[in-house]
């Protein structure tokens, strides 16, 4: 704490030492009564014996799950770069010059903006098949997801592009670029940089909306543990392996997204750029982690 | 439109559902992300430390996985709930960590001479938070605690996926039965994004009331 800046408190005295250390004691109290309480739950239901346990460490068991995770990863990727893709040209059709492409890509983004992936879902599952439009498995959970995500990455897009400064834009028009060559060389390739944080970010949201396999039947990493779990019936011990895989990896991901939101801080530091429409710094005193 | 107009109260009833669990979601998602925010700038390591754990788990798990382990894997180790308080608990937990992060974005606007001075008159760091922190920074960010809460409107439809019958699980039950899907999600569709902008609107108005503008 020597270093930090904090806010709300200043360097402890002597009583808010003491005090401090009796809301740790007490914190700690409470922590460890949390896990006594779990382990006790655990216990008294016979979760916690050695052979429920035993066949995580199993490789057949892991091989399944990490399939599923294999799964996840595929169906991410495919709605990462479809709807990273949509959602480039949805922003750019928002700030068009055109009014009709303004209006269209608005309204899309609007309304996919505001309805759940699940009844997307639920549309690509039981109404578009009797229309004849059936994807195979994979799609029936990737399409839905890149309509709504679409959206999402075409707000993230238009806002880095509209944070970017004027003069920018300004500069490349009076070299005599077109708008469309002003947009490519100029604005984009700044915007992207300034933008890559927030799209790891959003990488984690949509990594966690592929779970939405379970409902489709996909077999991506939730719903494996889903049919892994009816075979074995060790029903929490899977879902909390489960969670702890989709931790591990949506952990590194943000860990990642805030690397690179700190390299930005440090190369837009001593220039006055306008971060307003991106999110906030990460505080805890205004110091990097 | 007849199939709509047949199931109106089917429907109704899930729009009331995902109503109810939006608004009690979102109440106690909020208290949850003022405790959460207020452990991550304690004076308390240990405390900074519980905070800074719920959020970094709660944001990197998927709102599914942990409604499936809440409501399937949790009765087996004897904790169970009724479908719909397990679901409103489960996403309370989750966009609370949302909230909290919101919030304290929204504590950081505020200036460091805010705090200091009201160190300098003698407040607690319970009192400083409460009479002068809180006020302002919450108010600096009332627009992405309304967008924080749409998303939260949009991820009620998860509970679906567990068996509530809200106004997702309502949709597609009636499609089910009536095979006229696209009025039916239309329906459905529209209604989601009726609430989303009352949502929006009554952050605007908001928006307007508390603002500080500086």
């Amino acid at each position: 704490m020597n270093q930090t800046r904090q806010i709300l408190f200043d360097e402890p005295g002597p009583r808010a030492r003491r005090r401090i250390r009796i809301a740790t004691v007490l914190g700690a109290v409470v922590l460890a009564g949390a896990v006594v309480a779990a382990v006790h739950q655990f216990a008294s239901h016979g979760e916690l014996a050695a052979e429920r346990w035993q066949p995580f460490t199993t490789w057949p068991i892991w091989r399944y799950l990490l399939t599923g995770l294999w799964a996840t990863l595929r169906a991410a990727a495919a709605t990462a770069v479809l709807s990273a893709a949509l959602g480039l040209l949805l922003a750019l059709g928002r700030l068009s010059t055109r009014r009709p492409l303004r209006w269209a890509a608005g309204a899309y983004v609007e309304i996919f903006r505001t309805v759940p992936a699940l009844l997307l879902i639920y549309v690509t599952l039981f109404a578009l098949p009797q229309y004849g439009l059936n994807f195979p498995l994979f799609w029936k959970l990737v399409v839905p997801l890149v309509v709504s995500n679409s959206a999402a990455f075409a707000e993230i897009f238009r806002a880095g592009i509209l944070a970017l400064d004027r003069g920018q834009t300004e500069a490349g028009l009076a070299v005599g670029l077109r708008r469309g060559q002003v947009m490519a060389l100029v604005v984009l390739p700044q915007a992207l940089v300034q933008l890559a944080p927030s799209l790891v970010s959003q990488l984690v949201g949509l990594l966690k909306d592929t779970s939405l396999g379970f409902v489709v039947s996909y077999t991506e990493l939730l719903y494996s543990g889903q049919v892994l779990s009816s075979y074995t019936h060790l029903l929490i011990q899977t879902f909390l392996v489960v969670a702890l895989i989709y931790l591990v990896v949506n952990a590194s991901l943000s860990k990642f997204a805030r690397v690179l939101q700190a390299r930005n801080g440090r190369l837009s530091g001593r220039r006055g750029r306008r971060t307003a429409d991106l999110p906030p710094p990460l505080i805890e005193g205004n110091t990097p982690r | 439109m007849d199939a709509l107009t047949a199931h109106l109260s089917q429907l109704g009833h899930g729009l009331v559902t995902t109503v109810e669990l939006t608004v009690v979601t979102t109440v106690g998602a909020m208290l949850l992300g003022i405790v959460v925010a207020t452990l991550r700038i304690a004076p308390v390591a240990l405390l900074r430390a519980i905070g800074t754990a719920y959020v970094e788990v709660l944001q990197n798990l998927p709102l599914l996985a942990l409604l499936v382990l809440f409501v399937f894997a949790l009765p087996t180790i004897g904790i169970s709930f009724p479908l719909f308080t397990s679901a409103a608990i489960v996403i309370a937990a989750y966009e609370g960590a949302y909230l909290a992060e919101a919030i304290r974005a929204g504590i950081n606007t505020v200036g460091v001479g805010q705090a200091e001075a009201a160190r300098a008159i003698g407040l607690t760091f319970g009192q400083s938070l409460r009479h002068v922190i809180l006020p302002q920074g919450l108010r600096a960010v009332i627009q992405p605690i309304g967008n924080i809460c749409i998303a939260l409107l949009m991820n009620t439809s998860l509970a679906a996926a567990v068996g509530v019958v809200e106004l997702t699980q309502a949709a597609n039950n009636v499609n089910l039965v009536e095979a006229q899907p696209i009025a039916v999600f239309t329906g459905a569709g529209l209604a989601y994004m009726l609430l989303a902008l009352i949502i929006g609107q009554v952050t605007g108005l908001l928006e307007r009331r508390l603002a500080i503008v500086r």
